[in-house]
């Protein structure tokens, strides 16, 4: 049996969060009452003409240059033409050939291997409107007619083509992942994949290991989750590889994966030609960035969460699945970065990652939006490091800081949580609870070792959890050898 | 290039741009794209590999919006010329 | 109402105003009407209108030139003093010649083309019909300059002046040999001379210059408009406006019922050439080819106004022509606009005097100069105009 080697690209559109439509000024919006943030332009009313938004050029710039891109000296727009009725024009004004963000490599970190994707292009266009198909369920196969909804029609979108360089349906889940947060921490979208604000379209095809040559490739639609995305594009190999085995061809058309079956449809329909007969948009002039301005914004860019975490293992030696979980969020980084400046920054990343955000958790609520600054945080940890209090007074203080209740030391002393640290006070204390405990003690004693927890847990109640845990079991260990 | 367009060509094309043409009009359409290309053939036989072409007769780049929002149609008058209004939308037939 | 001559858009209430309009109306003009056009300005006689005729004022059996025929039969007709037409490949200044008016097509770039229907946005400009030069440089230029909602639109370097040269000392005047050739009427061809022969009285001289692959022009642009206004008319889908076929069963057919009863045949018969040289297999061969003979046109220009200010020709090769006689040739048709289209391709300011009749019938001179050389082109106009002494009064318009 010969091994088969999956050859996958992503197509990803992603929405920008300008204030505006790309083409004109009207607002962008999710989930608003159909067809009221329309305008003449973006329902293609006659006459019309589009005027490109410089927000969008700037972030679309920015996409290109956290994914390596060259930024085109002089960039164009095409009319793409199909007809639909999501596109008011009949034509989606995209680019072609001169795209603003020419080739680049994205570096990917993962726990099995750090990788490399190549970027074949990322350019601007415009999104389409939304259809509703007015149906039992809702979907399109037997909706007896549709709606369109222009809300969205005209949304900026950044496509981003990759070059087939991923192998594995969990390497495309975890470029995709990283894209995601880049794009977060770049702050040009919502990036919400529910929503549609970020959606994946995957080229996947199969050739024998060890060949150049690429297999024939299906496009896989709208993979729009994490999830979907790995499912879909495993079935796909699996269902192309039994064709292959069975020495049939793969034919190349554009599939739809249904997350509820798990099987993947056809979606040829007999209005479809692919001739889009694209040609240079003679209503919109050359995009030409100032070189100057392109390096302004090369210098802008945030720490991107690859370098991140790369810098966290390397200089503060947290573990890559702490590293991968504090960069999530942009605002997690920067949380987390005041406060591991201030603290032992392994025992704030176990803290911040675990105890902070289970406790938030509960209240719905983010580290950074909380009554624990990253100051305070830190001062927690280090009543911690230091063994002032124990780990289980340490979360009740939490809830206190969480709470409102202002400086996690000022607490402790306070209440008087502060560990127990004076041996003579433990030693007394374990000493009553042996003499309180005859026949445990005695059998201890004896040697059933189960009971050092018994002991060291009457300990802990007794002192409200002040008593060090470690120290109170060497008394024990002590007294009863 | 072909003198004349063949009937297949002028179905794809005429397919490609959503017209609806009858036999005779799909036949006379024929006939008549047949002389206007013979026409136009003429620059096909200019070299022009090193000539760049023209797309824009103005100058001017960089022209461009800022990012601040416009008031939009009421849905009112945004569905006011539909031909057929269904749940706020603009009504299609059934797709494919 | 507004129907750009369509049965598509029969019943159309456009709902917002095109900035030449408002424009004109914020300097105090009323507006009083809409004219009949060629549909969706396509066409050289105004007998593709879906709705009726356009007759000439000079003889009610002719056409008025087109597409904007239905603005300057209005203006000859003394209907209105001033109009506004579009030109794409000689739309204003053919219609202008064959009505005996004076017809403005400015740089393109100079009136904002928001509001304007679309037919080759690269080539479409909006410009004045009037009486006189004098009016038309005044119409002109309360409608010209930057429209942030056209980014195609100019920043405009100068205001434009109402002319008052009676004089063209110094003036270079290009006479261009390949537009008054074969196919020109030998009575358009000696108005046109008697009016040149003007200039040098004037104090103006007079040389002949060459524009080679103006030849090539009718090929180019009958290749360019119709790729752009395939694309400009897919919009007219029945969906957001406009008519739309009845019953439909499914997307596919109501696409194709709803254009092809809405659409005349000139104009499916420009999408069906403009599809074809898009797509793929003849794009190089078609559309790429017609854009680089654009630039070799682009260049005759540059060259020949290296050596004079203003180019001369016949608007028309012919005068006005009777309905029908051309209506079953498009490419004779088609013919109509030889002299004015090579200008439009590269852009230029042009306009379009009356210079004297033929047969009794109005003969137009065609003058261009380079990009944003209006007021010169008006001050040329003007002179002419007042040496020439045409009377715009078509006979029995009083009567």
């Amino acid at each position: 049996m010969s091994t088969w080697e999956p050859v996958i690209g992503l197509e990803i559109h992603v929405q920008l969060s300008t204030r505006t439509k790309i083409f004109c000024g009207c607002r962008l919006s999710f989930g608003d009452e159909p067809n009221t943030h329309t305008c003449p332009v973006c329902l293609a009313h006659p006459g019309v003409l589009p005027v490109l938004n410089a927000e969008a050029v700037r972030k679309a710039i920015q996409v290109g240059l956290a994914l390596g891109c060259e930024i085109a000296p002089s960039a164009i727009f095409h009319r793409k033409n199909y007809f639909y009725p999501d596109l008011p024009k009949a034509y989606q004004i995209s680019q072609f050939d001169n795209p603003i963000c020419g080739p680049g490599r994205f570096p990917v970190l993962d726990e099995r291997g750090d990788f490399e994707v190549g970027i074949t292009r990322a350019h601007l266009e415009e999104d389409a409107a939304k259809l509703i198909h007015l149906s039992v369920d809702g979907r399109r196969a037997g909706a007896e007619r549709s709606a369109v909804d222009f809300n969205r029609g005209g949304t900026p979108l950044v496509e981003i083509v990759t070059e087939p360089d991923l192998r594995s349906a969990a390497d495309a889940n975890t470029f995709l992942h990283q894209l995601r947060q880049t794009l977060l921490f770049l702050g040009v979208s919502n990036v919400n994949m529910d929503e549609g604000s970020l959606r994946c379209d995957a080229n996947v095809s199969v050739r024998q290991a060890g060949t150049t040559e690429l297999g024939t490739k299906t496009e896989l639609k709208n993979m729009n989750s994490f999830r979907f995305l790995e499912r879909g594009v495993d079935a796909e190999i699996a269902r192309q590889i039994a064709i292959l085995e069975d020495g049939g061809r793969v034919a190349q058309e554009t599939l739809h994966y249904d997350p509820a079956s798990g099987s993947l449809h056809s979606l040829r329909s007999k209005e479809e030609s692919h001739d889009y007969r694209y040609f240079p948009e003679p209503d919109l002039v050359a995009v030409e960035p100032d070189p100057a301005w392109v390096e302004e914004l090369r210098r802008d860019l945030p720490e991107l969460p690859g370098a991140v975490r790369r810098r966290w293992v390397a200089d503060l030696g947290l573990s890559f699945e702490d590293a991968e979980v504090l960069s999530e969020q942009p605002e997690l980084v920067a949380y987390f970065q005041r406060a591991a400046a201030l603290t032992d920054p392994k025992l704030a990343a176990n803290w911040i990652r675990g105890e902070l955000r289970a406790q938030l958790r509960e209240l719905g609520q983010e580290p950074w939006e909380s009554r624990v600054t990253p100051e305070l945080m830190a001062e927690l940890v280090d009543l911690v490091a230091a063994r002032t209090v124990s780990q289980a007074v340490a979360k009740d203080v939490l809830a206190e800081v969480i709470a409102g209740g202002g400086s996690p030391g000022a607490i402790v002393q306070a209440k008087g949580l502060g560990q127990i640290a004076d041996s003579g006070e433990l030693e007394a204390v374990v000493d009553r609870l042996l003499a309180e405990n005859p026949a445990q003690a005695q059998e201890l004693r004896d040697g059933k070792e189960k009971l050092v927890g018994f002991f060291v847990g009457q300990a802990m109640k007794e002192t409200q959890g002040r008593a060090d845990a470690a120290a109170v079991t060497a008394i024990i260990r002590e007294r009863t050898a | 290039m072909p003198a004349v367009i063949e009937a297949e060509v002028v179905r794809h094309v005429a397919r490609l741009a959503r017209l609806g043409l009858g036999e005779d009009e799909a036949e006379r359409m024929r006939g008549e794209l047949s002389v206007i290309l013979d026409y136009v053939a003429e620059i096909q036989a200019l070299d022009l590999h090193d000539v760049p072409p023209t797309t824009h007769v103005v100058e001017v780049k960089n022209v461009l919006r800022s990012d601040d929002p416009a008031p939009s149609l009421s849905r009112d008058d945004a569905l006011r010329e539909a031909p057929d209004v269904i749940a706020g939308g603009f009504g299609v037939p059934r797709i494919g | 109402m507004t129907t750009a001559g369509s049965k598509i858009l029969e019943g159309f209430r456009p709902i917002y105003t095109a900035t030449c309009v408002e424009r004109l109306e914020a300097a105090g003009a009323v507006v009083i009407g809409k004219t009949n056009m060629d549909e969706f300005a396509m066409g050289s006689s105004t007998e593709n209108s879906a709705y009726h005729p356009t007759r000439n004022p000079w003889d009610a059996g002719r056409v008025p030139g087109g597409s904007s025929g239905g603005s300057a039969a209005a203006v000859a007709a003394f209907q209105t003093p001033w109009s506004l037409g579009s030109d794409t490949g000689g739309s204003i200044r053919q219609p202008a010649a064959l009505c005996g008016i004076v017809g403005v097509k400015p740089t393109y770039g100079a009136v904002s083309r928001y509001g304007l229907i679309a037919f080759a946005s690269s080539l479409d400009q909006v410009g004045p019909f009037t009486r006189t030069v004098r009016d038309g440089a005044l119409l002109l230029s309360q409608i010209v300059g930057r429209d942030p909602r056209d980014s195609t639109s100019l920043d405009w370097p100068e205001p434009i002046r109402v002319p008052d040269a009676e004089r063209l000392d110094g003036v270079r005047v290009g006479v261009v040999r390949e537009l008054m050739g074969e196919g020109t009427e030998p009575g358009v061809r000696s108005a046109v001379e008697a009016a040149i022969g003007h200039v040098e009285a004037l104090g103006g001289s007079v040389v002949d210059v060459s524009l080679p692959n103006s030849r090539y022009g009718l090929a180019t642009y009958y290749l360019i408009a119709p790729a752009e206004c395939s694309a400009n008319l897919a919009r007219f889908d029945g969906v957001r406006y406009g008519h739309r076929a009845a019953d439909a069963e499914d997307l596919l057919e109501h696409y194709e019922r709803t254009r092809g009863e809405g659409f005349g045949p000139e104009v499916k018969r420009r999408i069906m050439l403009g599809t074809f040289a898009l797509a793929s297999g003849y794009y190089d061969a078609y559309y790429a080819q017609a854009q680089r003979v654009r630039t070799l046109i682009v260049r005759d220009f540059a060259k020949a106004f290296e050596t004079v200010d203003v180019i001369a020709s016949p608007t028309s090769p012919t005068v006005a022509f009777r309905f029908g006689e051309r209506t079953n040739d498009p490419l004779a048709m088609y013919l109509a606009d030889t002299c004015t289209i090579p200008v439009s391709l590269a852009g230029l300011p042009s306009l379009s005097i009356p210079c004297g009749l033929a047969d009794g019938l109005p003969v137009g001179l065609q003058l261009a100069g380079p990009a944003f050389s209006e007021n010169r082109l008006f001050d040329v106009a003007h002179a002419l105009e007042q040496a020439i002494g045409f009377d715009a009064t078509p006979p029995g318009v009083f009567a």
